[in-house]
């Protein structure tokens, strides 16, 4: 008797603990299914093309003109500001800790570092609109006071830590027969980082910096505060544009009933915000384990 | 061939002092962050300021409406994470190891930790406020809040679980436990700190998100406190948002105030963490 009751506890807590683990498929499931739905009814009023091709956003004006591409655009123009800084920089302090710098100084500057990363985007969204977008335009004519290329450079800054802490992992995971067989040659510190250890990293250094581009197009309150909110299909970092996250933000600001066309565009750009990280994501884990395998 | 030597000399030395500047330059930038907030706000800190409900007037505007939100926030995701997240990692960890379906989570556990916060606050709204009828609540908030940090506390919980010893789990079966008996009285308690420590630091991460919260609807102005889980709310972050749009000078001196107290929450949460981390570290060492 007792012992079909422990049975039965056993089998319940391995039920329960199944579908906690579920749970997560079902959430996937939900955010397919809601942004699929809500962009199913944007599509019955204005066709994909228009909207993937258009080269006017202004579905909040009277006019509404339904062409995403300018806020596509806002978002490359910002991650690749952002690309410009968290790239070469984390990978440079990459290099620094893993090579030059002594255990103590790796062992103080890493958690400080990643203190950056902690910081909510909010906070980074204020520091560029009231302190790097002033200090920018002592130096850079013509700025204006909300522009593309100051969020682009604090988010640049945000991801820093994430780009150089997965680049160095996959810099310390290269075999040390590579590195000594290159010092026995008579190579220097510089020669061994630039010609062996980054080469044979590269695959896992391309995964973190296309995992920092997809968090660079998901990032949402920068932009929002410091970038303007003005779609404009423009290459020029200087003046006020607008990214998709940031349309997102501006509609949920106001009051959009549910089923209107201006409700449904939110999640049609949220849809197509979620393929780009999603494709992203993807290829950034295939070439990690591509990595993986090639020391393994 | 000499000539060649220096250079590469110089090229050696070029590439540690670029290294270092970069770096040094990273510190830098949040030594200068930390004391341009501080500037511009540490003059509006007061108990005035931390006990105000907002206000039109800069000057009697405070931050208690965002406050007693963040905790309430906060808390309520803390409640409903924890069982999920935990109970998750367990199964993960303990049970289906090798099953197809298990590995299938895996995969979308780490998928979910890349999608972006604010298509999560889609989901909330689609689901929670509009589908299920919460509303713009705290419930709505958190549960969106709880869906965003699950992976992370999924994730962090395992690696507490793989670091318990096997001897452990093997000497409680060999003593006639079964299995839930040897998770309950073996495992738990020994992963309890690595545990504790993921979790705060999820929620960490939970107290300075703004955009999802934004998406579901959660307003700016609130003159009031949260009094249950069907309450309108706001946080913090969206406090201090609130503030940084308006043009006034003075407001900005508000969103200043508001960050300095955003991240005193968040220093004492990670302060905690490490705590508790280092303790466990200590205690095991012995």
């Amino acid at each position: 008797m007792s012992s079909t009751r422990r049975v039965n506890i056993e089998v319940g807590v391995e039920w329960g603990l199944f579908l906690c683990a579920s749970l997560s498929i079902f959430v996937t499931i939900g955010i397919l299914l809601v942004l699929a739905f809500e962009t199913f009814q944007f599509f019955q009023t204005v066709s994909p093309l228009e909207f993937l091709f258009g080269t006017t956003w202004t579905p909040l004006f009277f006019d509404q003109q339904f062409g995403v591409l300018p806020l596509v655009a806002g978002t490359a123009l910002v991650s690749t500001v952002a690309m410009l800084v968290a790239v070469p920089a984390g990978l440079l302090t990459a290099i620094y800790l893993s090579e030059y710098a002594p255990t103590s100084v790796r062992r103080v500057v890493k958690p400080i570092l990643e203190v950056l990363s902690g910081v909510p985007t909010v906070v980074y969204g204020y520091f560029a609109l009231l302190f790097v977008t002033p200090l920018l335009q002592n130096i850079v004519p013509g700025l204006s006071g909300f522009n593309a290329l100051s969020p682009g450079l604090v988010m640049g800054i945000m991801i820093l830590p994430m780009m150089s802490s997965l680049s160095e992992d996959a810099m310390h995971s290269v075999p040390r027969g590579l590195r000594e067989a290159a010092y026995a040659l008579g190579a220097t510190k510089a020669q061994v980082a630039v010609r062996v250890i980054v080469p044979a990293a590269f695959s896992g250094i391309s995964a973190a910096a296309i995992l920092a581009i997809s968090r660079a197009i998901g990032e949402t309150m920068i932009v929002t505060i410091a970038a303007g909110q003005q779609p404009r299909l423009t290459a020029n970092p200087l003046v006020p544009i607008e990214t998709m996250t940031a349309y997102i933000v501006q509609v949920s600001l106001g009051d959009t009933p549910a089923g209107t066309i201006e409700y449904q565009t939110i999640f049609a750009v949220g849809m197509l915000l979620f393929v780009s990280t999603f494709v992203l994501n993807l290829v950034s884990n295939w070439l990690r384990e591509r990595f993986r395998e090639e020391y393994s | 061939m000499r000539s060649d030597r220096r250079l590469s000399k110089l090229a050696d030395l070029t590439l540690k002092v670029a290294g270092l500047l970069v770096t040094v330059f990273g510190l830098s930038t949040l030594a200068v962050l930390l004391f341009d907030i501080a500037s511009d706000g540490l003059g509006r800190l007061s108990w005035q300021f931390l006990t105000s409900f907002p206000s039109r007037r800069p000057e009697a505007a405070g931050i208690y409406a965002a406050l007693t939100g963040t905790v309430f926030v906060i808390g309520l995701t803390a409640l409903v994470v924890v069982p999920l997240g935990v109970g998750a990692a367990i199964y993960l960890e303990e049970y289906g190891r090798k099953s197809r379906w298990s590995r299938l989570i895996e995969i979308n556990i780490a998928n979910l930790a890349g999608v972006p916060s604010i298509i999560y606050g889609l989901l909330g709204l689609a689901v929670f406020v509009r589908l299920l009828g919460f509303g713009r609540s705290v419930l709505a908030g958190s549960l969106t809040l709880v869906l965003l940090i699950l992976p992370v506390v999924i994730l962090s919980t395992r690696e507490a679980l793989r670091a318990v010893p096997s001897s452990l789990r093997e000497g409680s079966y060999a003593l006639g436990a079964s299995r839930w008996q040897t998770i309950y009285y073996q495992v738990l308690p020994v992963a309890l700190p690595g545990t504790v420590t993921g979790l705060i630091l999820a929620l960490s991460r939970a107290v300075g998100e703004t955009a999802p919260l934004i998406a579901i609807g959660a307003l700016t102005y609130i003159p009031f406190a949260p009094d249950g889980i069907w309450s309108p709310f706001t946080v913090l972050p969206i406090q201090v948002f609130n503030w940084v749009s308006r043009p006034q000078a003075e407001f900005l001196r508000n969103a200043a105030g508001g960050i300095i107290v955003l991240l005193g929450v968040l220093m004492l949460m990670n302060g905690v963490a490490a705590f508790i981390r280092d303790r466990a570290q200590t205690k095991m060492h012995l």
